[in-house]
């Protein structure tokens, strides 16, 4: 278990964790390469199903980054993210899926260095985790 | 000059003709991540025809490389892989566009802020940059070509509120050069400020500087000013919209009217007169003030002793130039205007909810806008202050700050902001009338943050002597001809008692009743929790609302004092020119859409989305000029029917399948 490296697929809203994220480069901190960030316009746009599907398809973890509350651009997409998570969070282990496999931060654009943190200790836990195993597999 | 690129056949499967495009940014990228390798993988990965890397993509060598690439190589799509989109997005857009390929069709892969910079040089980072431009590729195959929304607009602005912001923004759109319309509900216009004596911190006389704006109003010829008028409907969206408004009749002919008085005088009826703050009397026949605008007297139906049947006419009677006409109509006016402006201001928290301070029933407690007219030279006490109970000169003073405001538990939560200074000024002004009196300042702390402001309160307590106490007023009761003031010294820690003469209350400030109808009007969810206008964002989009095209000025947004209203509307005016100016409005075109095959018409979309732009009736619709693009409604929507452009589910299941594809070696 000790190379075992998980897989992370990243969900960034456009305006907050995206925006973080960059700040991460630009400030030249260091995390674990193991997450990879998909764009998406607002934490409100990420569908539960994507998770679930990203899970399937191998992902160790899945990260949802959106705003703060009262911050989002589009006003209310995290809280509506919020209450998605939440209720997915429930179905998970009816999936044998370990509901730590997924993540939904608030990072916002100055937040570089939350960012970087918050992809360390992800990665630590999924670590601890190890691997993904689907339910028909295990 | 360039390096040689790698060229594929395109997949069969897809038909796609992608370019990739892997930037160095010097060492930026180069330093950390195998830039050669991340060009020759995604040269293999399905429906890419052309990859290859160059030192600088973004300076002009490296765009021609990208626009010879797609023309030479017929592509379909182009992937850059370099820095966030956030720098060059647009630079590669626009490239693509002059080489023939619709913007849509560009993506950027960021590999140096989420990549090279964060990553030590490892295969590992290689890999992750692989996965990163493997992902947009898949994202870029889904994309479909789009061009930008765009529809015509009106070039009319209504403003609603003619209070100072309503009255300063409909000036500055009207200078801009377009049609204002300028709706008020009462007789006249000036609003709360024509009722001010003094201004802080300056102390202008608040009518002086007032009112040459509301003649210029007046004046005005791209300015339509419809006083007496509610406005009933609002349909349409932004820079199209659809606005009725009704008209009351004033049963009074203005440019007959050539205010002689002679009307109110023979009038037999006398009810409170609302803007003295029930201290005088007016008639069922009368003008707010003498310089109301328009200038023109008002029949108040309600207070007439019948109009139908006719019970009086004494008015008419006397009227020499025949101006009152009893069979006036109301008026409907239907406009289409491009764009709307609410300034609807502000009234003070009842007094009569003060049960602590005597629920308005202790004679001799007033509310701050009260004391203004018994300060004001044109007020009804010609500028005496004189007590409404038996018009003594009250010697003793005590003015109670933050009533009603920042008290969670019975009243208002906020700080309502303009109240230390006009306190602070009240007692300033009481005590240049009334030099030997005496003025007492309850507060809980001073919030004197303005140009001049901090200064202004410092005069009231140096150079005026008015006594601050910092600490709450627990009771006001009347004793004899006196009104009783029990309050604790919080600084001292000793009790107070203070045998007044007058009690000033400054009330908190709440959103004037008719935005809620108005916001209903709207069908906007456009206030906050306190029923004032909500802004779009309360940092960045600070004077629209989230309805396009709905631009908020003045007190209606929250506590304000004159300086900050102007300033805000004069902003309000300046968004609303931007949209009454431009040829068209262009909207990005990446928002939702239905499909009306798949759509069942449950309506879960609908609510989701804050901007209002679903409807749904058989099947939901989208408005593509109030949709921003957010998705959320797209993930609500229980039967897939909903997407957004560009980004589908497929497309996001396409492109998580990328990212956790193995990278060979990686
Ligand atoms: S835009 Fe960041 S969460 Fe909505």
């Amino acid at each position: 278990m000790a190379d075992f490296e998980p897989k992370v697929v990243a969900f960034l809203c456009r305006w907050c964790a995206y925006a973080g994220a960059d700040l991460a480069g630009t400030s030249r901190l260091q995390y674990p390469p193991n997450v990879v960030p998909i764009r998406v316009p607002c934490s409100g746009r990420v569908e539960p199903s994507w998770v679930v599907d990203a899970l399937q398809k191998g992902a160790d973890g899945v990260l949802i980054g959106g705003c703060h509350p009262g911050d989002c651009h589009y006003v209310s997409g995290n809280y509506k993210a919020r209450r998605r998570v939440y209720l997915l969070k429930k179905i998970l282990p009816e999936l044998g899926i370990a509901p730590e496999r997924v993540r939904l931060e608030w990072v916002s654009a100055t937040e570089g260095k939350r960012f970087a943190q918050v992809v360390a200790d992800f990665v630590e836990e999924l670590r601890a985790l190890g691997p993904m195993k689907v339910m028909s597999e295990g | 000059m360039y390096p040689e690129g790698i060229t594929h056949h395109p997949s069969p499967i897809t038909r796609s003709r992608i370019g990739v495009f892997v930037c160095h940014c010097g060492h930026n990228i180069a330093g950390t991540v195998d830039v050669e390798r991340v060009a020759e993988e995604l040269s293999r990965y399905p429906g890419v025809v052309y990859s290859t890397h160059y030192e600088y993509m973004c300076s002009d060598p490296g765009q021609e490389l990208v626009k010879r690439a797609i023309k030479e190589h017929r592509l379909t799509g182009v992937v850059v892989a370099a820095c966030s989109p956030s720098m060059h997005e647009a630079t590669f857009r626009t490239a693509a566009e002059e080489a023939g390929l619709n913007p849509f069709l560009v993506e950027i892969a960021n590999v140096r802020e989420h990549c090279s910079w964060v990553h030590p040089r490892s295969p590992e980072t290689t890999a992750k940059a692989i996965r990163i431009a493997r992902a947009v590729v898949e994202k870029v195959k889904g994309n479909h070509p789009l061009e930008p929304v765009r529809v015509g607009h009106a070039e009319k602005c209504l403003v609603i509120g003619g209070g100072i912001a309503g009255i300063q923004a409909a000036l500055d759109v009207a200078e801009a050069g377009y049609e204002v319309l300028l709706v008020e509900r009462s007789p006249t216009i000036g609003g709360h400020m024509a009722q001010l004596s003094e201004t802080f911190p300056t102390l202008d006389c608040s009518q002086c500087i007032l009112t040459p704006k509301m003649v210029e109003v007046a004046r005005h010829e791209r300015i339509r000013l419809l006083t007496y008028s509610e406005v009933e409907e609002v349909s349409g969206f932004v820079g199209n919209y659809h606005v009725r408004i009704r008209k009351k009749p004033t049963y009074v002919d203005p440019d007959k009217c050539n205010l002689c008085g002679e009307c109110e005088k023979v009038c037999p009826v006398r009810v409170p007169n609302e803007f003295d703050r029930g201290l005088s009397q007016r008639a069922a026949i009368y003008i707010p003030f003498p310089q109301a605008v328009p200038s023109s007297y008002t029949l108040d139906e309600e207070a007439c002793l019948g109009l139908e049947p006719l019970r009086c006419s004494e008015c008419a009677r006397v009227c020499e130039v025949g101006a009152i006409d009893y069979d006036m109509q109301e008026e409907i006016i239907e406009e289409d205007v491009g764009a709307i402006i609410l300034a609807t201001g502000y009234e003070l928290y009842p007094v009569e909810n003060m049960a602590e301070y005597g629920a308005g029933r202790v004679p001799d407690v007033i509310d701050s806008l009260t004391f203004e007219r018994l300060l004001s030279a044109s007020g009804p006490t010609g500028g005496e202050v004189r007590r409404p109970s038996d018009g003594k000169v009250p010697k003793e003073v005590v003015f109670i700050q933050c009533s009603g405001s920042r008290d969670p538990e019975l009243h208002k939560p906020y700080c309502s902001k303009i109240c230390c200074m006009y306190t602070a000024k009240h007692a300033l002004l009481y005590r240049h009338l009334v030099p030997d009196g005496k003025a007492y300042v309850f507060y809980i702390d001073i919030r004197a943050g303005g140009k001049d402001y901090e200064e202004f309160v410092a005069r009231a307590m140096e150079e005026e002597r008015v006594l601050y106490l910092r600490g709450k007023v627990a009771k006001v009761f009347r004793e004899g001809d006196k009104v009783m003031v029990w309050g604790v010294d919080t600084l001292t820690g000793k009790r107070v008692e203070i045998a007044a003469d007058l009690v000033v209350l400054a009330q908190a400030i709440v959103p004037s009743p008719g935005v809620r109808t108005l916001a209903q009007v709207l069908h906007t969810s456009c206030l906050d929790e306190h029923g004032f206008l909500k802004e779009a964002h309360p940092k960045l989009r600070p004077l629209e609302t989230l309805t396009g095209g709905v631009f908020i000025a003045g007190a209606a947004q929250g506590p304000k004092d004159i300086p900050e209203a102007v300033a805000q509307a004069s902003g309000a005016a300046a968004k609303a020119v931007a949209l009454l100016s431009s040829p068209a409005i262009v909207h990005s075109p990446e928002v939702a859409q239905v499909d009306e095959e798949l759509c069942s018409g449950c309506g879960v979309c609908a609510p989701q989305c804050p901007y209002s732009a679903i409807t749904v009736e058989e099947v939901a619709e989208v408005n593509e000029v109030l949709c921003e693009g957010c998705g959320t409604c797209v993930a609500a929507c229980p039967s897939g029917a909903m997407s957004l452009r560009n980004l589908a589910d497929e497309q996001v299941e396409a492109m998580v399948q990328a990212v956790l594809e193995e990278v060979a070696g990686g």
